[in-house]
């Protein structure tokens, strides 16, 4: 739970007046533009970085300096860089957080989280001799070793090829299998439409949280969309006199926007009033908003965004 | 404040797997002890059959101030490395998000470090002490270095050197953006307790038991201190972000 909080470094604010909260076995998309302030969230929540104020509990604690050591042992954070000695092997990079973790008699928990990532063929190489995508991989089973009650991921794709990223997200799909609550912090809307239960919209401060579908839902009013094969003779005699119809505009030679109270209601007198003014009725349908067009809608409303 | 022992031995062993594979590390390891032998050597080997008990006592202290130059030099590449070279190479973010604490990974790191430099000052002496016995032309060289405050001091102030050496290039690699730089400064750093080694070593002062254990006391303060002074100029937000941790 993050409670009005806020970060200073001097006259610059990265994030002010931040306020949500994310439920245990949730997949939580935090997007935004670069420099919106994400990753010093994800810093501020996992202690790195001290909160200038508000208040916030992580993984049932306290975010409080006397309590970074407990909280950090009770997460996982794995940053946009994996941060990996190159000279050591893959299960070296491993003993040591294992190590830092306390984790007792570590060799099992190492192999499941080299299994988990499908990395275990290559535990014995030095991790500069890793691609990018596996280089993630590593950062991601290291990031599962202590069984973390909330694993921040951020920019987990960030540089990946598409093949790779793939790989990222059927990984962050099996910890969303598995009940672990997940932070994304991303730039990338379908990794976050795909992936996440919630996403909050953050630029500096919180735009909006919810599902995707209720922020649409909520951005953008009902519409229907209304081809034609010709144009309408009239269509204001049409459209106006349907009940369910609160206004309509062209958009094209013959398509038609109009918004609606109830498309599931406002679809069928739609159409038996072309039909009766002797339209040829080529498709009749909701149009879809993607969380694109939703991020861009916010973005674009927010007066601290940086011109396009 | 209970340190974990687990965390500072993952550290240690991630640090010396690391050096072992640095070719640079390796490399520096191996040349600058050669370097610290040749001019104690060549002292021992000039030193004819009739020079004279004071003059065998000058060279004793001229090869022991080169043999206490070596733990405080030798550390210092590591040491300065081992905080802004963790920042440069973006392994010091993850490693901060764990539960260690900066007292632990900073004490990590020196023991990591002083363990090397204080083996291969042993070694040196040792070497020191055979060439002397074996190639020596004076016959008073190899007892006059093997003699109880020489031995001594070897044992306390390799140690005591090399720990001040690297609680302040650690605290100079924790403050510095740059490698180079802090490498740089570290090495001149390093220098101080040196001077008052100088000192014992051209009979400025007496070189006494009392003395060695009075400077070794002093030394060993100094050394648990600046690891105090370190720990507290680790400033974790500063390190991630660069900029320093304002406290509402």
């Amino acid at each position: 739970m993050v409670d009005h909080l806020t970060k200073r470094f001097g006259g610059r604010t990265a994030f002010e007046d931040v306020s949500f909260t994310v439920t245990s076995g949730e997949v939580f998309g935090f997007l935004g533009p670069n420099g919106a302030g994400k990753t010093t969230t994800v810093r501020t929540l996992g202690t790195l970085v001290a909160p200038t104020s508000g208040s916030a509990v992580v993984a049932g604690i306290p975010l409080t300096a006397d309590n970074g050591t407990e909280i950090r042992q009770r997460i996982s954070i794995m940053p946009e860089n994996p941060g990996l000695y190159v000279r050591l092997t893959v299960v070296e990079n491993l003993e040591l957080f294992a190590g830092l973790y306390g984790l007792r008699n570590h060799g099992p928990r190492i192999d499941q989280a080299l299994e988990a990532v499908n990395l275990t063929a290559r535990a014995r190489d030095a991790c500069g001799s890793l691609s990018k995508g596996l280089r993630q991989r590593v950062g991601l089973a290291r990031a599962l070793l202590n069984d973390p009650a909330v694993m921040f991921l951020d920019e987990p794709t960030s540089g990946l090829d598409p093949v790779a990223a793939r790989e990222v997200h059927d990984l962050i799909n099996g910890l969303r299998q598995r009940g672990v609550t997940v932070f994304l912090t991303t730039h990338r809307l379908e990794e976050a439409e795909r992936l996440c239960h919630r996403v909050a919209i953050l630029n500096t401060t919180l735009r909006s949280v919810g599902r995707t579908d209720e922020l649409r839902q909520s951005l953008f009013r009902r519409s229907l969309v209304v081809e034609t094969v010709a144009p309408l003779d009239a269509p204001d005699g049409v459209f106006s006199r349907t009940a369910a119809v609160e206004s309509w505009r062209s958009d094209g030679t013959a398509t038609y926007m109009l918004t609606v109270a109830d498309p599931r209601t406002a679809a069928p007198a739609v159409t038996r009033a072309l039909v009766a003014a002797g339209a040829d009725v080529l498709s009749i349908s909701e149009p879809h908003h993607s969380l694109e067009d939703v991020y861009l809608k916010l973005i674009d409303e927010d007066p601290e965004a940086p011109p396009a | 404040m209970r340190m974990n022992t687990g965390h500072i031995g993952a550290v240690v062993r991630k640090e010396v797997r690391d050096y072992r594979r640095s070719r640079s590390v390796v490399g520096t390891m191996t040349v600058l002890p050669l370097i610290f032998l040749v001019e104690p050597t060549l002292v021992i080997l000039r030193l004819s059959p009739s020079t004279s008990a004071g003059a065998v006592q000058k060279s004793v202290g001229s090869v022991f101030l080169l043999l206490l130059i070596a733990p405080a030099i030798i550390p210092a590449v590591i040491a300065t490395y081992s905080v802004v070279g963790e920042r440069e190479q973006g392994t010091l973010e993850p490693l901060l998000t764990t539960p260690l604490r900066r007292e632990e990974l900073l004490l990590g790191k020196a023991v990591a470090a002083i363990v090397p430099a204080i083996g291969i000052a042993y070694l040196l002496f040792a070497f020191i002490e055979v060439i002397a016995r074996i190639f020596a032309r004076n016959a008073a060289i190899a007892p006059a270095l093997w003699a109880g405050p020489h031995v001594l001091a070897e044992i306390l102030f390799a140690p005591l050197i090399a720990g001040w050496s690297i609680w302040v290039c650690i605290g100079i690699s924790a403050r510095s953006s740059d490698v180079r730089v802090a490498q740089q400064l570290g090495t001149l750093a390093s220098l101080p307790p040196l001077a008052v080694v100088a000192l014992i070593s051209f009979d400025v002062f007496t070189p006494s038991v009392t003395l060695a254990v009075v400077f070794a006391l002093v030394l060993l303060t100094a050394d648990v201190a600046l690891w105090r002074i370190v720990s507290a100029m680790f400033d974790r937000e500063r390190l991630i972000t660069g900029a320093k941790a304002l406290r509402p």
